[in-house]
Formats: C-alpha cells, structure tokens, sequence
C-alpha cells in the first residue's frame, strides 16, 4: 500500500525544520551585522573612498582606450623556434646513427621555418616601432589613434 | 557598568562577565591589519617586526593588506616626501572606518634629519589624525611592538556610545582628509590648517 499525500508530507515535515533552521544560520549573522553597522560604525562615504583604484594614485584617462595588439605576432614568430627545437633536440641526439636521407629531410624542414621567418622579416613584423611602408600587416594597427 | 569587586567576586566563583563594548574592542584590538606599504629604512624594521625573530603575530596584526580596503591601521614607515604626500592621504582616505594611524621613525613624525629639506613633509600628521608617534631613526621592531601595544590599549579604551566616543563612531566628523596638491613650491595647502597649527614659541627676555 502506497503512503498517503499526507503521510509523505509529514515524513518530509524534518527536512523543511532542518532549511528553515539552515536559512536561519545563514541570515541571523547577516542581520546582527547589519544591525551594528547601523548603530556602532556610521558609513562615510565619500569620493576617495569611493573611488575604484586603489594605488594611492589617482586614476586618469578611460579604461576604454585602444592599444597596440602587434604582440600576437611575435608569439606566431616564436612557434617557428619553438617546433624548430622540439624536432631538432631528438635529432641530435641520434644524429650519428641516421643516413643522409634523414639529414637531407631535416635540412628541408629548416629550410621551410627559416623561409617563414624570412617571411615575416621582410614585411616588417620583427620592427616594434614599425615601419609604415613596409609593414602591411599592421596598416589597420597604424591607423588607430596613439597612446599617450 | 558592573562594579569591579563583584566582578571579580564572580571570577572566583567561575561567573564570567563582560559587556558589548569591551567585548567588542577586545576583537578589534587582536585583529589590528595593517596597509602593506614601506616609504624608507623605516619599513625593512617593520618587515623585521613582522618577522619570526620579532614576530608580530602574536597580536594577531600579522596580516599586512594590500589594498586600503582591508586595512584598518597605516603605518606611516619612513620619509613623506612631497612628492608622496598626496597619495598617503588619500590611501588614508581609502581605509574604511575605523582606522588608526601610527608614525614610524623621526621623519614620519618630524621629517626628522631632512627637516630642512624642502622636498620632505615635516611630519604626517599635518595632514592626518595620527594615534602613536614612534621617535628612532629608524625605531626597533620592539619600538614598533610598543606602538601597537600602545594602540591596543587606546582601542581597549574606545566608548561605543556617549559623547567621548571615537571620530568613526560621530557620524558627523570626517573620514576623509583634503588631499594636498602640487605647487609651484610646495605642497597646496602645505598643512591642513584643521588638523595642525604651528606651535606657538613666546620670547621673552624675562
């Protein structure tokens, strides 16, 4: 026989005293806070306090500026060392016991990342300052306002 | 107020009392936080304080904050200059209520061996309200251990209510503190008139 609606409310009845006693604990401290602070710790607010840097400085300018993002580039350009090495640091450590067909393949390899990187070199991206005749990649980068 | 021999008659029978206040005050005197923040040699000894040798811990004010937010106490440790002024008032305008302030070493209080120097502050307290002055150039931990004894036992004695209670608890008294400003010279105003006036020297023959 199936409990009745009623019966199985009341064997639920200890698990609402036990929310109900969880919410208390939670809120009871909360409230005693609130109450003290309105009594013993008067709020002072004011334009220092409320100000959101908190260095001592003062902030100036907008958080909403435009900077130059030319940095991703010489994180591509760092791939190119990066594979470089992981392909050649296992290759030099067998490097005596493979044939000139191996060598020959990994003279390609290097050719090919040393191309890239001529690449990049040639359209200026290893120029921080930038070079405007030369740097296409960055014309729309140029084209923004400079920075302070 | 209970009266002190019944309190202590209580003691003895294992009856404990307290009141809000002294209770209140005893939480707030053992968790005394800092503003991480060093001007001069002044702070290599306050990092020496906080250190195991000297160990400042032990009155629970170990937790130096980096942010005004969290702090409740400025340790102003070496030479305000002029330059820093500005931004060492208004990170004690930053700090929430309540808020304490000790001057560390000759300069913090004085501008101490750069006093005629024309780019040193001759003393914080110009500018903001300052609980214990350290002399020392620069003070031993154990001069700083005795400042913050010193503000414990200010905090013990701070009322919750009546007219002698503290500056953070009259909602009509300031938290902040005008900020000084660059001139041409000097600091503008070069001292807050509120806060500090010259002491006044009498010369007399007599």
């Amino acid at each position: 026989m199936s409990p009745t609606p009623a019966e199985v409310s009341s064997n639920y009845l200890p698990v609402l005293g036990l929310a109900v006693a969880a919410a208390l604990c939670a809120c009871t401290p909360l409230w005693l806070g609130r109450l003290w602070a309105r009594y013993f710790s008067p709020g002072k607010p004011g334009a220092d306090k409320l100000a959101t840097y908190e260095c001592g400085l003062e902030s100036k300018g907008d958080a909403w500026i435009h900077f130059k993002s030319g940095y991703y580039l010489y994180a591509i350009i760092f791939l190119i060392f990066d594979v470089e090495a992981v392909f050649l640091l296992p290759f030099a450590v067998i490097f005596t016991g493979l044939g000139a067909g191996a060598f020959v393949s990994l003279l390609v390899f290097l050719l090919l990342l040393a191309a890239g990187l001529l690449w990049a070199w040639r359209k200026g991206i290893l120029n921080w300052a930038g070079d405007p005749a030369r740097a296409s990649f960055r014309g729309e980068l140029s084209a923004l306002p400079p920075l302070d | 107020m209970m009266d002190a021999g019944l309190k202590s008659e209580l003691q003895k029978q294992g009856v404990f009392t307290t009141t809000l206040e002294s209770l209140y005050n005893w939480g707030r005197r053992n968790s005394i936080w800092p503003l991480q923040f060093g001007l001069a040699c002044c702070a290599i000894e306050m990092i020496a304080t906080t250190m195991a040798r000297y160990d400042l811990a032990r009155f629970g004010a170990e937790v130096f904050r980096p942010s005004p937010r969290q702090a409740d106490l400025m340790i102003v440790a070496g030479t305000v200059t002029k330059k820093m002024a500005p931004q060492v008032v208004r990170l004690y305008n930053q700090m929430a209520e309540p808020k304490y302030v000790i001057a560390m070493g000759a300069c913090a209080i004085s501008g101490g061996p750069f006093k005629q120097g024309y780019n040193v502050l001759k003393g914080i307290d110009r500018f903001i309200p300052v609980d214990v002055h350290i002399p020392g150039c620069p003070p031993r931990p154990e001069a700083l251990i005795h400042a913050f004894m010193t503000l414990q036992q200010q905090i013990a004695a701070q009322e919750l209510t009546g007219p002698r209670r503290p500056r953070h608890l009259q909602p009509e008294l300031p938290s902040e503190f005008p900020v000084p400003r660059y001139g041409d010279h000097d600091l503008v105003p070069p001292k807050n008139p509120d806060r500090w006036t010259a002491p006044a020297i009498s010369r007399s023959n007599s």
